[in-house]
């Protein structure tokens, strides 16, 4: 992989380390496995949706409209469970199509009408979220069946009395996407494809990669873990509600670019993403644990944001400067 | 107005068509937003027979116009110097929160006129003073780090919304003077005093983009920054320009809003964010920057209200107003696309 | 030598119109085996159309037939073409810069199952073989970004010859390289020759084009007008070929006699690293050429003297008086102006108008008592320089994209001369242009100097600055290595130090 994401993600790392480092002196359960658990869990519909976000932002492209995605997604599938009656697997199907769909059509309306994808998403941001609300009217659906709504532990591990580890659903499903997602983007044609239309667009398409197949991919594929995302949500807080992503877009755009996805594309590793997300989870949490009120959070936020793409512009000028006395 | 866009080309090479292909692609000009409009008029004239086309109707859409049209511009003269601010509403509510707190503090109960102006203007000029700081530090950013603006203005965004949250505790400040509330329902004849200001504003910016040296610079630097800065231009210096005059008119808008829900918080008009964006495309601005106009953008604007305003009286859900404006994107940047499409098979013959 | 190999591709009869226009009229042409062919022609003679059908972009018109290795084809896609082993290196390379140079070279996953996985072994080991191919040494897992030019260059050969390429065109693959860069990129040439490929080369750069091609073939007007053994030819018959007119080889006149200070005097001037120590002075209406290969800190030294750059050491003197430039907005209130070699990125705003582009070096002079610039006077402004200049355009309104090259290289001087500079620097200023926009440039350099404006032109050319200025300086490593008169010396005599 290109040496400048290495270098986002040793920087990251080595933020996450001391930032652990500071937080576990402040608190002695910052560093214990029920809490790092714990934080997993909490982040885990963020880090499906930066997966996909990531796969979009190294196509060249910017997706905004996956909440409203996700939001769809969920509240179909919930409907689809709740008053049909579909059972679990036919579910997460629906959830995933609606996805898809709506994924689909963003990829079309970028490629037939040759306009940035942020411009596109934004509009079909607000269709997807005001047809939502108007046909929901903003109401939430609490009546899931038991098998939705119901925690579901795949392994447990207890410490000390009160104080215990579980493996749960949201962690599974977000440790298969982020392999799944690593495996397709470093070791596929249609991978590599992704990163040669994000590097080079017009040299891709010259070597004849299909830039609509992939762009439908990408968009696709965003949209399918925007349904997942939707379903895991659901799980979580036991009911489907229309607005529950609003507003988070930019956030998961700025963890997927904090891990050194470029907003011009075909940079970034889904392991930058990871940690790009585990440095604002950790943040979060420690803060909380030293008992920093949580407003204070987003100042901490934009701070991180602010000071990681100063370091990372100063870092790539100074990595530029020497390059350009070696070619003379 | 709109015909130079659409000047002749002398036949290019299939490179540079597709060179002018992406660069034209969303710059959507005005004739078709000048025949967009009057339809929409007339659809709604005959959806409700009467009633749309009064006096009423349209004072109130004046009313309502300058907020998102303030806002509007605060974000087209960085997406014309090839940019993008993020952080406008998180600037305005900002400045409207310090104003608000100040005009609902420190004025003493029954102050006189001249105390209570004192204080007004206070209010106004520290609002100001905290906007042009954002704006400094904005653009500071953007030109020295080089940065692409959505990611500072992400930052900042968070960043300004974030002390806005943790210093209101996440609560909304009221209780205005009399004076202020004027601004936003005040009339001048039939005319309301915030849309004059609005077009006034317009107006000034227009002259400022078409005519002055500095808009020139803003215009070039949009299109090729490095290519301006080797013309003798410090670009640096209107990159600065640049967000600490969207930054003033996110002061403006402040003004208008505080005025007109008499009260401010941190999460106030979040939804504008993306409907400037939407406007300003729709408006013919280019997203890639270098491109865009004020009468474009004014257009835009008189469509999505007249939308908005005809939807509200046939009692359509606020939602579907949204949902139409997407979809009015939608259809005019792809009748422009099968127009240029028609015109590239012509000449390709 | 290779005239007598069998023909690895003929065209009989081709001819393609668009519109109104003819880009090539009855062109029959071929290349043999293992032989290095040259086409040149002015810009916009039909040689990329040619290119173009033959990689499969265009058809032909009817009439025409294509045949490869005795095959005959009506018409080539660009998949057949690729079958058949037809590769086209573009000007641009169309390298994936976050990619490594391994996969840039063999990667073929454009086709197949999209989810197969990608055999990193097998694309590594087609690199090599391919690399070794070409003669060529490239660090496999480097990014293609961080490489010079010149790698990018083998690496896009590379790429050609990795999918077992039988014919390669190169579209002017020497323009950015230096002379050095250039001699590595030949070494391969000879040696895929060896190896039975064939290759086109599209040049502007006539001396080169000797030095490597076996045959050239001259296009113009989108007709054939000759191919000729490249032993038999030299730069002033291709010229003459290529513009239909007799080129003559004039020194410059000498200056205007001036009085008083220099235009403009260095001395010690330095930026370490850079260049070092370089002191001249240039006088009115003087041509100083500036010549060595790229990277000799001739740019970097006309940075210097355009005020975007800080000098460590030395002095620069205006008019006899010392002066301290902090921007380029300085040196141009001191009256020096820099046309960049970057023509596309630096020197243009290309979807702007003439008109603003033009001006945008005049903003502050063209106010009125408004402190406005209305766009009649910047487009007045304009019109004067587009017809002063020759800049072919219905209205200076329109985007500079809409213009050709030579006409854009125009535009890019013209906003510069609109500030009447007392020193123009030219850097590289006939990189990409054709022999008859040259032409046009090398008769505005001496209007110039007529005038009486002191020019430093810096050329990678020897022939150029030779012909077009009165003093060359030769830089080599960030130092002046020598200075020449060509009233008083050869143009050899130049050359020879230079690509020592």
């Amino acid at each position: 992989m290109p040496k400048i994401a290495l270098g986002t993600e040793t920087a990251l790392l080595l933020i996450i380390v001391l930032a652990a480092i500071f937080f576990s002196l402040g608190s002695p359960y910052f560093l214990t496995i029920p809490n790092f658990v714990d934080l997993v869990e909490a982040y885990a519909v963020t880090t499906i949706l930066a997966a996909g976000v990531f796969v979009v932002l190294v196509s060249g492209g910017i997706d905004i409209s996956f909440a409203a995605t996700a939001s769809v997604a969920q509240y179909v599938a919930a409907v689809a469970a709740s008053r049909y009656g579909a059972d679990p697997f036919l579910t997460i199907a629906i959830a995933c199509v609606v996805g898809f769909v709506l994924g689909a059509a963003n990829a079309f309306l970028t490629y037939y009408l040759r306009v940035v994808s942020i411009i596109i998403t934004i509009a079909t941001s607000s269709i997807y979220y005001a047809l939502l609300i108007h046909f929901t009217g903003g109401s939430e659906i609490y009546d899931l069946p038991a098998w939705w709504k119901t925690r579901i532990v795949l392994a447990r591990w207890d410490f000390a009395p009160g104080e215990f580890a579980r493996l749960t659903l949201p962690i599974v499903v977000m440790v298969v996407v982020v392999i799944i997602t690593h495996l397709i983007m470093t070791s596929t044609r249609i991978g590599r494809q992704v990163y040669a239309l994000g590097g080079n667009p017009e040299s891709a398409k010259r070597l004849g990669v299909r830039v609509l197949g992939v762009q439908l991919f990408v968009y696709g594929y965003l949209g399918v873990l925007a349904g997942l995302a939707g379903f895991i949500q659901a799980h979580r807080v036991g009911q489907a509600i229309p607005t529950a992503k609003a507003g988070t877009e930019l956030n998961v755009l700025a963890v997927a670019i904090l891990g050194g996805a470029s907003l011009v594309g075909g940079l970034g590793s889904m392991p930058g993403v990871i940690l790009g997300v585990l440095l604002l989870a950790i943040l979060q949490n420690g803060l909380n644990l030293l008992g920093v009120s949580s407003y204070f959070f987003q100042v901490v936020i934009g701070l991180v944001i602010l000071v990681s793409i100063t370091l990372t512009a100063l870092a790539e000028r100074r990595r530029n400067r020497p390059r350009l006395r070696s070619v003379a | 107005m709109s015909g130079e866009e659409q000047t002749d080309r002398a036949p290019a090479s299939a490179g540079l068509d597709g060179l002018i292909k992406t660069i034209r692609g969303a710059g959507l000009n005005n004739t078709g937003l000048l025949v967009l409009w009057p339809l929409i008029l007339v659809a709604f004239a005959i959806a409700m027979p009467g009633s749309f086309l009064q006096l009423g109707t349209v004072q109130s859409m004046m009313f309502q116009l300058p907020e998102l049209g303030l806002l509007s511009l605060a974000m087209v003269i960085p997406l014309i110097s090839g940019g993008l601010n993020l952080a406008i509403i998180a600037t305005s509510n900002q400045a409207a929160l310090l104003m608000v707190w100040i005009l609902s503090t420190q004025i003493p109960a029954g102050a006189d006129p001249t105390t209570m102006g004192l204080w007004i203007a206070i209010a106004l000029l520290a609002g100001l003073l905290l906007c042009i700081i954002i704006g400094l530090v904005t653009g500071l950013l953007v030109a020295v780090a080089g940065v692409h603006p959505i990611l500072v203005t992400l930052g900042t965004m968070t960043l300004i919304g974030g002390i806005s949250i943790y210093t209101t505790r996440g609560t909304t400040l009221s209780g205005l003077p009399e004076p202020i509330l004027f601004i936003s329902n005040g009339t001048i004849g039939y005319l309301p005093l915030s849309f004059i200001l609005f077009v006034l504003v317009a107006f000034a910016i227009h002259i400022l983009l078409t005519r002055m040296p500095l808009g020139i610079r803003i215009h070039m630097a949009g299109s090729n920054l490095n290519a301006t800065r080797y013309s003798g231009v410090s670009t640096n210096a209107v990159l600065i320009w640049v967000y600490v005059l969207s930054s003033i008119l996110c002061w403006m808008a402040a003004v208008v809003m505080m005025a007109r829900f008499n009260s401010a918080g941190a999460d106030f008009a979040e939804s504008y964010l993306l409907i400037t964006v939407l406007a300003a495309i729709l408006g013919g601005v280019d997203p890639y920057g270098g491109r865009g106009r004020i009468s474009g953008l004014f257009l835009a604007l008189l469509i999505l209200q007249t939308i908005a305003s005809g939807f509200n009286l046939l009692r359509l859900s606020p939602q579907l107003t949204l949902a139409c404006w997407g979809l009015i994107l939608l259809l005019v940047i792809a009748l422009k696309r099968f127009w240029e499409w028609r015109t590239e098979r012509r000449t390709q013959g | 030598m290779s005239e007598t190999a069998a023909p690895l591709l003929e065209l009989h009869h081709i001819s393609k119109h668009f519109g109104g226009t003819t880009a090539l009229d009855d062109v029959s042409w071929e290349v043999a085996e293992g032989e290095v062919h040259c086409l040149i022609g002015e810009n916009g003679c039909g040689k990329s159309t040619l290119i173009k059908i033959v990689s499969g972009v265009y058809d032909p018109e009817p009439g025409g037939s294509i045949a490869f290795s005795g095959n005959a084809h009506s018409a080539l896609s660009p998949h057949s073409a690729k079958a058949l082993g037809i590769e086209v290196i573009f000007q641009d390379l169309s390298l994936f810069p976050n990619l490594s140079v391994a996969e840039n070279i063999a990667a073929g996953y454009a086709s197949g199952f999209a989810f197969a996985p990608v055999d990193r072994k097998a694309m590594r080991q087609r690199a090599l073989a391919a690399m070794e191919r070409a003669g060529a040494q490239l660090p496999l897992d480097a990014p293609v970004g961080t490489l010079s030019i010149s790698q990018r260059q083998l690496v896009a050969i590379c790429r050609g010859l990795a999918s077992s390429a039988r014919l390669l065109f190169m579209d002017e693959p020497t323009a950015s390289l230096t002379r050095h860069e250039v001699e590595t990129l030949f070494a391969s040439v000879r040696r895929l020759k060896t190896q039975g490929v064939s290759i086109v080369f599209v040049s502007h750069r006539l001396e080169e084009i000797l030095e490597i091609a076996d045959r050239v073939t001259v296009i113009r007007d989108g007709r054939k007008v000759a191919t000729l053994p490249a032993r038999e030819a030299d730069t002033d018959r291709l010229s003459e070929l290529m513009t239909g007119e007799a080129i003559t080889d004039e020194l410059l006149p000498p200056p205007p006699a001036s009085e008083g200070p220099p235009v403009i005097e260095i001395s010690g001037l330095g930026r370490p690293g850079e260049f070092e120590n370089v002191s001249f002075a240039v006088r009115k209406g003087e041509v100083l050429g500036i010549t060595g290969l790229l990277g000799a800190g001739r740019t970097e030294l006309a940075l210097t003297l355009f005020g975007m750059r800080r000098p460590r050491t030395g002095s620069i003197r205006i008019a006899g008086e010392a002066v301290t430039l902090r921007s380029n907005a300085d040196a141009l209130m001191h009256g020096i102006a820099y046309v960049s070699e970057d023509r596309l990125a630096l020197g243009l705003n290309l979807t702007q108008s003439i008109a603003d582009n033009v001006a945008i070096t005049m903003l502050s002079r063209l106010r009125n008592a408004w402190g406005q610039v209305p766009a009649r006077a910047r487009q007045s402004l304009a019109e004067i320089w587009v017809e002063r200049l020759g800049v072919k355009t219905q209205s200076v309104r329109n985007p500079v994209l809409t213009l050709s090259g030579g006409n854009q290289q125009r535009v890019s001087i013209a906003k510069w001369l609109a500030t009447s500079p007392r020193l123009l620097i030219l850097d590289s200023p006939t990189v990409g242009v054709d022999v008859r926009n040259k032409k046009a440039i090398y008769s505005i350099i001496r209007a110039l100097s007529a005038e009486g404006v002191a020019v430093i032109l810096i050329s990678d050319e020897v022939p150029e600055v030779y012909l077009n200025a009165h003093r060359v300086l030769h830089m080599r490593g960030g130092r002046v290595a020598g200075e020449y008169v060509p009233a008083t010396s050869s143009r050899h005599a130049i050359a020879e130090a230079v690509y020592a």
